[in-house]
């Protein structure tokens, strides 16, 4: 930072938005700076996509805390999700990203992550002897791969959703060998998006365009749920296995799911504590 | 209700020591609830997923077409109908409204609307229904707090023959490549 500064001062900065620059842990900033950063990135990126796109910082909810829950006897493995969840969150099509990850397992061996198979592919699904086990951000409670980020550039806000600060990310992936479900990406190539397929309505810390470099994954579509909406995949999933709400509220589908159904956690053993569970809906 | 115990404490939401009854109402101050409803009321749903040139009924059947009670296979219309839905013992009549051929009914004889479908299948289903007004069973969109749309039963079961249909799954990913994992 220093040397920009001194850079800026001979005028060898002059390509640099000063914002960019200067830009400090969107977690600290105060609004007045928030609200430069944002407009700063809603130009690059509108020019750079040619139509308008929005740069949200919608702050958590009060007494919210965001829960999922994923009935497995009824998934059937469509990858529906999959994609409603890339074009909504903007993950890049050339290099392929996803954040949500569709295992197929053998109904004889039950939960048996060693082996999954991402890879499955069939007319029909389900596949007779099958079961999908759709995987994502667990949103842990005590997540790894917060403590493991050396540059404090991933946390858990108020509402529960471990979010990233891609203009803080280094790239070094200590998180993702932290995180034991697989779920972080890193873009390790210029990311690409047509411009006619960019989703412009983003947050900060969510689906806005990311660049290369740095790790991204579920968010809970930090962007829909601060808002009010339902996350994409739930919305887009035909047999309707995707539940989301708010934790503290017992009235929710969530709450009602921890209630009345037998529901398990991925992993449990390394108490991680995720607020994504999974449950047999039956 | 045993084995739930483990896992809400698991989730270290301390949800076990605030009473939380579903009807309790909000158990922490500043919790607005997401759903305020009466278990009988109307929820918003999309249109029912009728074929082109089928509804009104009442077109073809208020139109000079006798009522027919008649268990019988149809031949001059609705032939493309078969029911595979606990067939031996029911028949079309047992869920349209023989008078008024525009509305279901139920056991008791309460008419319905097609939008309230639900409730027909509600009375032989009464799990899946329970589950289906909490949001469970089936598929909500719109607002996780506010506003929101169900789908009704026969948006993903078919009336006539209602297992749920397999689907082409989407394209599977890419395998990683050596030089990007
Ligand atoms: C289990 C109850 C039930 C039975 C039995 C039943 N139906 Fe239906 N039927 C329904 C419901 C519910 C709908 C509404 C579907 C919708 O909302 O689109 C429907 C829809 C229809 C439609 C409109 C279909 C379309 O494609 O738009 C016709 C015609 C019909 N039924 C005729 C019949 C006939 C003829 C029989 C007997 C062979 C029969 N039904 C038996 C419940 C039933
Ligand atoms: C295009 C005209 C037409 C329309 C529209 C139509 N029907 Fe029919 N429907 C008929 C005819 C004709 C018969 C008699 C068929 C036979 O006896 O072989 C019939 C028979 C039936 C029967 C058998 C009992 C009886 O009265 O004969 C049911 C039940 C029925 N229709 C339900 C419906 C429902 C529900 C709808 C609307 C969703 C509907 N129909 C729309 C023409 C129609
Ligand atoms: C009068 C009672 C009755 C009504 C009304 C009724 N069902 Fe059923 N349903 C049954 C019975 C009995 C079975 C099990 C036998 C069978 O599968 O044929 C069944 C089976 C089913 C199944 C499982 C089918 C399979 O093959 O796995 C589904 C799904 C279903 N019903 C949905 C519905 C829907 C949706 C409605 C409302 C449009 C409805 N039912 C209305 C009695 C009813
Ligand atoms: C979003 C789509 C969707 C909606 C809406 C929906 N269901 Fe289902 N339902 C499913 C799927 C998927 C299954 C699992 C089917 C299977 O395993 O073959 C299922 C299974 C069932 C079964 C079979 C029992 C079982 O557990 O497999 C019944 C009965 C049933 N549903 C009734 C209803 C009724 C009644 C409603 C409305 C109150 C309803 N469903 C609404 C998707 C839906």
């Amino acid at each position: 930072m220093i040397g920009c500064a001194a850079a800026a001062a001979s005028g060898g900065c002059s390509d640099l938005t000063h914002t960019s620059w200067f830009r400090g842990r969107f977690r600290e900033m105060s609004d007045a700076e928030k609200k430069d950063v944002i407009a700063d990135l809603e130009k690059q990126h509108s020019e750079r996509f040619a139509k308008a796109v929005t740069v949200g910082a919608e702050p958590p909810l009060e007494g919210v805390e965001f829960g999922y829950a994923l009935d497995i006897s009824r998934c059937i493995g469509c990858r529906r999700c999959v994609y409603a969840c890339v074009e909504e969150n903007n993950q890049s099509r050339d290099p392929q990203v996803h954040w949500i990850r569709v295992l197929e397992l053998d109904k004889d061996k039950g939960i048996d992550l060693a082996h999954a198979n991402p890879y499955y592919d069939a007319e029909k699904v389900p596949r007779d002897g099958h079961f999908y086990l759709p995987v994502a951000c667990q949103q842990c409670q005590n997540p790894p791969c917060v403590k493991s980020c050396p540059v404090g550039a991933t946390w858990t806000e108020a509402d529960g959703i471990v979010v990233i600060d891609y203009d803080w990310c280094i790239g070094c992936r200590c998180c993702m060998s932290a995180c034991p479900y697989g779920a972080r990406h890193i873009n390790l190539m210029e990311p690409h998006i047509p411009a006619e397929e960019l989703n412009p309505k983003t947050h900060y810390l969510g689906n806005r365009p990311r660049m290369k470099g740095v790790v991204e994954k579920c968010t809970f579509c930090i962007q829909r749920v601060r808002n009010g909406r339902y996350p994409a995949c739930v919305e887009v999933c035909p047999v309707g296995a995707r539940k989301f709400g708010n934790l503290l509220d017992p009235s929710s589908e969530v709450r009602y799911v921890i209630e009345h159904k037998r529901v398990f956690v991925l992993r449990s053993e390394l108490n991680t504590r995720p607020r994504f569970i999974y449950f047999y809906g039956l | 209700m045993k084995i739930l115990t483990p896992v809400i404490v698991a989730l270290g939401l301390g949800l076990n020591g605030c009473g939380y009854d579903a009807h309790d109402g909000p158990s922490w101050p500043g919790v607005v609830p997401a759903v305020v409803q009466d278990p009988d009321a109307k929820v918003q749903v999309p249109p029912p997923p009728f074929t082109e040139g089928q509804f009104p009924c009442s077109d073809c059947h208020e139109a000079g077409l006798p009522v027919n009670t008649t268990r019988r296979v149809l031949k001059t219309a609705h032939e493309d109908i078969v029911l595979r839905h606990d067939e031996q013992h029911r028949w079309c009549l047992d869920c349209h409204d023989e008078k008024d051929r525009d509305k279901l009914h139920l056991a008791s004889g309460e008419t319905l609307e097609f939008t309230e479908s639900y409730r027909l299948c509600g009375q032989c289903h009464g799990d899946k229904y329970r589950d289906w007004r909490a949001g469970v069973h089936g598929r909500r969109s719109g607002n996780w707090n506010g506003d929101k749309t169900y789908l009704l039963c026969v948006h993903c079961h078919y009336s006539h023959a209602p297992a749920f249909q397999p689907l082409e799954p989407k394209p599977a990913p890419n395998a990683p490549r050596g030089d990007l994992r």
